[in-house]
């Protein structure tokens, strides 16, 4: 087991590595200097190159890559060239709204899967499995953003029920939790669908083996088998998914963050990109992917602990 | 033949005899401005009401689909051109340094979240359809690079590839002539969803300004405009959006009914 966790942790260490080379040489592509950015299109030559060498922008390439990663080792990942504020404050801030909107519609995605794909297994060759496979279909086709905006229009226009956007901060819990349900549940549903038909035929597999015949043998009703031996044994796959799901969710939040106008991480790079603040831009992005990197590694962690043939 | 590929053929169809019935005829002209019929619900002068321009919105779904399936396709035909030589390169040399390469290479791309490097790629090199599909095409590569290596690895296996071998045949002509014409009907299938993908990732850039630039009418455009009007005239919105959940369904239902119809032996439990 030490020498997977030792071999999955250096192999962690080399993608963060390389994804922040990658991202800072994708970032340098983005054309428009910053400096004139901020200063407009009036401000003297002069002013702009001194701007320019403040902010270390004429430092070569590599050094500036150097620079940075360094910093984003100790914490400090600059100032961004708009606000002026420290960028590991800003994502901070930002990441208070994006992480629990992801963590809330991951547990929806889960709670309205599981069911339903137990329930499928259960019944397959049935009329209500084509059913339930069918609105899952309809579920995966759905463009959340669309979805989102259905959802507006019946629960915020119509009923009145909930926020049409924005976020009141974490100072009003309720108000908080209220206007992150529309952007949860748009965000969950299709997840949810393809969490489901994942579930379903990762248990229809289990539910063959010979195991289940020797449980259903000793006296096990068919749902005692499905919950106590062929669920545990179908999480692989579904554990997969729900790791791609959860980075899916963090970073692919950055449309649904703009259709409800939630201050996300999402919104900050889509912000910053516009505004040119490359620096922003580079910090967040770098915080998504090895988020998503980081939660990979701990799928595959989860993987030895769900199935010891794989420790080795 | 199941109703999975006939009821998928017919929506994939639909939206693909639309496109191309654009070409030659619209119910309506999508560069006129006809303020006086603007947010006009369904009737049957306009068969699915207009725009706030007073524009058809039959007219302007069927050039949308153009765009959408535009996009789409060549997205899929980079992700192909460049992910299936790979995955067969990686195959032929599994285990070696080309593989690990590759296999790498592809983890790193996986790890990248493809709508944020998507909307990164189009903002550095500027909005438009065709940035669209290099943002779009780029995650593709990845995608068939991972399914040609892992349909392609246990054929290495078989018999006959010896034979063809001992025969005297290089790596290469062994997977041009054997490995790839023994993986056809798989990539077939990923090809459409990866196709169906592309259709919802095009909708989602241009949602966000950063897919075709007006007056191309696109899909995702279409539904960002409508995002105001949504109360007042619900089907300026509602429309475009089912042009989107009907295509991919289609092609989602087509995938599935091809891989039923090519490789009966994963009928029972694909997903």
């Amino acid at each position: 087991m030490l020498r997977y966790v030792t071999r999955r942790l250096i192999s962690l260490g080399l993608s963060l590595l390389v994804a922040s080379a990658l991202i800072f040489a994708v970032v340098e592509l983005v054309p428009g200097d910053p400096a004139s950015f901020m200063l407009g299109t009036g401000a003297q030559p002069e002013t702009v190159a001194a701007l320019r060498e403040q902010l270390g922008l004429d430092l070569p390439l590599p050094l500036r890559y150097l620079h940075w990663l360094g910093g984003v080792v100790t914490g400090d990942m600059g100032h961004s060239f708009t606000y002026k504020t420290p960028v590991a404050g800003m994502i901070l801030d930002r990441m208070q709204v994006s992480l629990p909107l992801a963590l809330l519609a991951l547990v929806l995605a889960v709670a309205v899967a599981l069911p339903i794909g137990m329930f499928a297994a259960a019944r397959r060759g049935r009329a209500a499995e084509t059913a339930v496979m069918g609105a899952t279909q309809i579920g995966i086709a759905l463009p959340n953003f669309w979805f989102a905006m259905l959802l507006v229009l019946v629960f915020a226009v119509n009923l009145r029920l909930l926020p049409a956007g924005g976020f009141p901060g974490w100072s009003h819990p309720g108000a908080a939790l209220k206007s992150l349900i529309l952007p949860a549940v748009a965000l969950a549903l299709p997840q949810a669908a393809i969490l489901a038909r994942v579930l379903r035929s990762a248990l229809v597999e289990t539910l063959g083996q010979d195991y289940i015949r020797t449980a259903r043998a000793k006296g096990l009703t068919a749902g005692q088998a499905l919950s106590r031996h062929a669920l545990r044994n179908a999480l692989i796959p579904v554990l997969t998914i729900l790791g791609m799901q959860f980075s899916f969710l963090l970073a692919g939040a950055i449309i649904i963050e703009n259709v409800f106008y939630l201050p996300g991480l999402g919104r900050l790079i889509f912000q910053a990109i516009t505004q040119r603040d490359l620096i922003v831009v580079q910090g967040a992005v770098l915080v998504l992917v090895a988020a998503v990197i980081l939660v990979t590694f701990l799928v595959d962690l989860s993987y030895a602990l769900v199935d010891p043939r794989l420790r080795r | 033949m199941r109703w999975s590929l006939i009821f998928g053929g017919t929506l994939a169809g639909l939206a693909l005899a639309a496109a191309l019935l654009s070409f030659v005829w619209t119910p309506g002209d999508v560069t006129q401005i006809a303020i006086a019929q603007k947010l006009q619900p369904p009737s049957a002068a306009h068969w699915l009401g207009t725009d706030h321009f007073g524009r058809d919105m039959l007219a302007m779904i069927m050039v949308g689909a153009r765009t959408s399936i535009a996009v789409a396709l060549v997205a899929v035909g980079i992700g192909m051109g460049f992910g299936v030589p790979l995955g067969l390169l990686a195959a032929a040399r599994a285990g070696g340094w080309i593989d690990e390469v590759v296999m790498r290479g592809n983890d790193l791309v996986f790890a990248f979240p493809s709508l944020v490097i998507a909307i990164l790629i189009t903002a550095a090199l500027g909005p438009s359809a065709l940035n669209a599909i290099i943002a779009i095409g780029i995650f593709n590569i990845p995608v068939f690079a991972r399914v040609t290596r892992g349909a392609a690895l246990p054929i290495w296996t078989l018999d006959y590839i010896r034979a063809a071998q001992v025969a005297g045949k290089g790596r290469a002509r062994i997977s041009t002539q054997h490995i790839l014409p023994n993986i056809a009907n798989l990539l077939i299938v990923q090809a459409t969803i990866q196709f169906s993908l592309g259709i919802l990732a095009e909708a989602g850039l241009s949602y966000v300004g950063l897919g075709a630039q007006p007056p191309t009418p696109s899909w995702g455009r279409m539904l960002a405009e409508a995002q105001t009007m949504i109360s007042l005239a619900p089907h300026v919105a509602i429309v475009p959006g089912l042009a989107i959940v009907l295509t991919v369904l289609g092609l989602n239902l087509l995938g599935d009914g091809l891989r039923d119809a090519l490789d009966p032996r994963l009928r029972r439990t694909a997903p």
